[in-house]
């Protein structure tokens, strides 16, 4: 075992972790380690573009971006978080910019701007055009731009590191951040990380769901490493699913598709939508458009033999249109589906997208250990996080926006901190249970395999977890999963080797999952109402009375050993927008 | 993304038509190393039955799920996005997730290994660092001098096109590992770096070009290449390589860029 000394620690190289890696590298002596090499991270995946009222293209402004960020959340939303990301996304974005990021440009040579899902003018009058983008490939640019200035400013990257444990301990009373346990995939070693202050940026937990957007590294690994050190997850309930995901494979066909003007139809042709959203209608939120789909499902509209998805029209948008603005989605369908998207619908689905919960976070970034108190020394930041700004459901392009605009953050009050702060004591033995787990899964034989138990929580989430859910379908997912737990107790592995064991790895984010899965469940089952993205049959209006307060999810474990997870609230901070019925 | 456990055995075509999707017999012939066991390099068949319309990324992890835990090779997005998992499969540099079986002639074994040029560590995986040391050599960053604007800086389209080409770029080696002078000489800055300088070189907005122009005019920099265009048939982004080396081998001689 190795023992690393760095004042600021960050965890993960996406977006979030990046931004705050240049303005920590600045500031303090800064390590960040991530699993995957920088550029590999799913930022890079991001499409559609980032959300900020520059007001290039026709007047806007960020309290009407606030406004829609804090309604298209259901009201969820802490407001005073929303009105930070709005007001500070105008600089975000000019910076990235000036770093070089080669956006798409007006005839003025400004930067670009298009329509998205629940982006409006006035408090919802009609869609504005906020959107900032380089064709479809935003979070490539956005990724790319932020490693090269990583380069620049001689950030210090430990590549395949896998955190896997957060290390804590209490001075006088309160619990501090003291390091992370990583494993080193080259050569399978355990790195202890000591550091004044660590940022969490380690992305979201899609990976337990089947039809997902999301990357097979994205098994929600920081989430995980802080609730099992005591830490509560906040919203964990709400998932969106995204409404375009290529059929079956879940690929995601950016909601610029239809703010270009693609129209999504049913088996009849019809643009269903105008029944459901009738002022904004295929640009409505997400988790309402989702929702459409699965009803025309349902009810008998879908498409194919087996009417199980229905068809994003493009046919109608010139050809150059596409090619300029639209380039990767409509080579993803030909790719993958051999469909030419100019003359033929393409079939999508939702596919599961983005938590909107996570390591609950106050606008500094740090990270809380109930509803009012910090942990100091610890910080998140990014899709790993909630801040909330996301509330029950996120806008397009405001994530992109979320991981510039609080990942800045985090990294600047990180390093501060580290300035200023001494190094707290690591707890003893730091890499126990990692070390434990590890040896563990290598050691057994003939256990259980970790592809059948991801496959089994992935089929369960999928049907009972998903856009509609009931009390009877999430109690038969926590039962699977509570199965699948106890299975996973005896998983082994087959590669017994320390170089590049991926296999190992595998098992373990397969525990993240799992751990989480359940979260999500237990949570959904308690709030008996549905909002933004959690929408419960059995419940189906929203009840500001008596769920008005984000979740939290704290896991407890009594004196035999047995883990639970129990659930309090926390209430909604609201400034100056009072609930109202969420209607487009 | 998940598409490795989608059943597909029910349904029909995307295009909606009735022909069920059906699963075929396949062989994969993977080339396996790991010092950790041996020195030796092997060849390993896996015959498996899979959809031919499935990536080659999802066969491998159907033989690394159901067959053999310790096969080994690097993937996350699993569309084309990532740049993690260029190899050489049937002789070819691609991205595994971004290759469909039945554009391989799958009648016949498919082989897999990983990208030459590159230090084999296990299986499919190479040693990425000498690669991105060349790509940070380049000065992959905008230069630029004076006072920042308070707003963005302004750049016409045309500007903004001149280097579209060159923006996607993700990084994963296809070009750089099929080139016949980096197998030689595993000093070259290869076709990526390149790539990369001439993404900055041709921004209106940056001034470094010059810096990164004599970079490249040294004895490992862009004359080495010899336009055999493998890159440009490997790039899994489309974007044409040797277009951009030949662009910025004029620039050196004209310095108009
Ligand atoms: C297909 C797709 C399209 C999207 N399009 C848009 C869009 O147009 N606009 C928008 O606003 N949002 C979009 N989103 C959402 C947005 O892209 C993501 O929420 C955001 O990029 C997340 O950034 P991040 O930095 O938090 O995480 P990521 O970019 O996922 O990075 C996570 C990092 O953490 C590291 N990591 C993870 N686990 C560990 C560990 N155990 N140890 C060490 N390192 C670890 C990884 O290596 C990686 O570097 C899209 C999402 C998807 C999936
Ligand atoms: S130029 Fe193409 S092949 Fe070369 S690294 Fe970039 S994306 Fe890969
Ligand atoms: S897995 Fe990302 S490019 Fe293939």
């Amino acid at each position: 075992m190795q023992t690393h000394k760095y004042d600021t620690v960050i965890v993960g190289a996406g977006g979030a972790g990046m931004r705050a890696a240049i303005e920590a590298t600045k500031r303090s002596r800064t390590a960040v380690l991530t699993k995957l090499y920088p550029t590999r991270s799913h930022t890079g995946a991001a499409q559609g573009g980032m959300a900020a009222a520059l007001a290039n293209v026709e007047e806007d402004n960020w309290e009407w971006h606030t406004f829609d960020t804090v309604k298209g959340g259901d009201y969820l939303v802490d407001q005073d978080a929303a009105e930070i990301l709005a007001k500070e996304a105008i600089d975000s974005v000019l910076d990235l910019e000036k770093m070089g990021l080669p956006f798409n440009r007006t005839p003025e040579g400004t930067i670009d701007q298009r329509r998205f899902g629940g982006h409006t003018r006035n408090h919802g009058e009609a869609a504005v055009r906020r959107s900032c983008y380089a064709a479809d490939r935003t979070g490539h640019m956005i990724l790319q731009t932020l490693y090269q200035n990583c380069v620049k400013e001689g950030v210090e990257f430990y590549n395949e590191f896998y955190v896997l444990d957060l290390l804590l301990n209490e001075v006088d009373g309160v619990k501090k951040a003291a390091g992370v346990v990583a494993l080193e995939l080259a050569t399978g070693e355990l790195h202890v990380f000591r550091a004044k202050a660590i940022v969490f940026a380690s992305g979201g937990t899609g990976k337990f769901y089947k039809v997902s957007s999301n990357a097979h590294t994205l098994t929600g690994d920081g989430q995980a490493a802080a609730f099992r050190r005591g830490l509560p997850l906040e919203d964990m309930e709400f998932f969106q699913f995204h409404p375009t995901g290529i059929w079956k494979m879940g690929i995601l066909l950016t909601e610029g598709a239809r703010g270009e003007g693609g129209i999504l139809r049913n088996k009849d042709g019809e643009r269903f939508m105008e029944r459901y959203a009738p002022t904004i209608k295929d640009l409505a939120p997400r988790d309402m458009v989702s929702r459409s789909i699965y009803t025309e499902i349902r009810e008998g509209r879908g498409c194919g033999p087996d009417a199980d998805h229905v068809y994003l029209d493009l046919t109608h948008l010139p050809p150059e249109q596409l090619d300029a603005k639209l380039p990767d989605i409509t080579e993803f369908a030909r790719t993958y589906l051999g469909i030419e998207p100019y003359t033929d619908p393409i079939p999508i689905q939702p596919t599961a997208h983005y938590a909107m919960g996570g390591i609950p976070t106050n606008v500094k970034g740090e990270v809380l250990i109930n509803n009012t108190d910090i942990v100091p020394g610890l910080y998140a930041a990014g899709e790993v996080a909630c801040v909330s700004v996301h509330g029950a459901n996120r806008l397009g392009t405001n994530s992109l926006l979320d991981i510039n605009v609080f990942g800045r953050r985090a990294g600047i009050a990180a390093a501060e901190y580290a300035a200023t702060a001494d190094f707290v004591e690591l707890p003893e033995a730091p890499e126990k249970f990692v070390a434990d787990e590890v040896t563990r899964m290598r050691d057994a034989s003939g256990g259980e395999s970790v592809a059948a138990i991801r496959r089994e929580l992935q089929e369960t989430m999928d049907r009972n977890a998903m856009v509609f859910r009931t009390e009877q379908t999430l109690k038969q997912a926590r039962e699977d999963i509570v199965e699948l737990r106890a299975r996973y107790k005896n998983v082994s592995v087959q590669d017994k080797g320390r170089r590049f064991n991926t296999d190992l790895l595998e098992a373990l984010e397969l525990g993240n999952l799992l751990e989480l899965a359940e979260v999500l469940v237990v949570s959904a089952l308690a709030r008996k109402e549905s909002r933004g993205g959690h929408y419960r049959e059995d419940f189906p209006d929203r009840d500001d009375v008596n769920f008005m307060r984000h979740t939290m999810a704290y896991r407890e474990v009594d004196p035999e050993g047995n883990e639970s997870i129990r659930l309090d609230y926390k209430p909604v901070v609201q400034t100056r927008y009072q609930p109202m019925e969420r209607k487009y | 993304m998940s598409t490795a456990t989608v059943e597909k055995e029910t349904t029909g075509t995307p295009d909606g038509g009735s022909a069920a999707s059906h699963k075929i017999s396949v062989t994969f012939r993977l080339r396996r190393f790991n010092p950790e066991v041996s020195a030796e390099v092997t060849w390993q068949d896996f015959r498996i039955d899979i959809d031919p319309k499935e990536r080659v990324l999802d066969a491998l992890h159907q033989i690394k799920w159901e067959e053999d835990g310790t096969l080994t090779f690097r993937r996350s997005c699993a569309h084309g996005i990532c740049g993690s998992d260029a190899m050489r499969i049937n002789g070819r540099n691609r991205l595994a997730c971004k290759t469909l079986i039945k554009d391989l002639n799958p009648a016949k074994p498919i082989t897999v290994e990983p990208i030459k040029g590159l230090t084999v560590l296990k299986d499919l995986v190479v040693d990425m660092e000498p690669f991105f040391q060349a790509y940070r050599d380049v000065m992959p960053f905008l230069i630029t001098s004076g006072n920042e604007p308070t707003r963005e800086r302004r750049q016409s389209s045309e500007d903004r096109e001149r280097f579209d080409d060159t923006t996607k770029c993700i990084l994963c080696a296809a070009c750089t590992s099929s080139c016949p002078v980096f197998w030689n000489d595993g000093q070259y800055f290869g076709p990526a770096a390149i790539v990369n300088a001439h993404r900055f070189i041709f921004d209106s907005r940056d001034e470094g070009g010059e810096q990164r122009l004599e970079i490249l005019n040294e004895k490992e920099g862009v004359w080495r290449c010899r336009t055999t265009f493998n890159c440009s048939e490997a790039c899994p982004r489309g974007i044409e390589v040797t277009k951009a080396i030949q662009e910025v081998k004029r620039a050196i001689i004209t310095r108009r860029f």
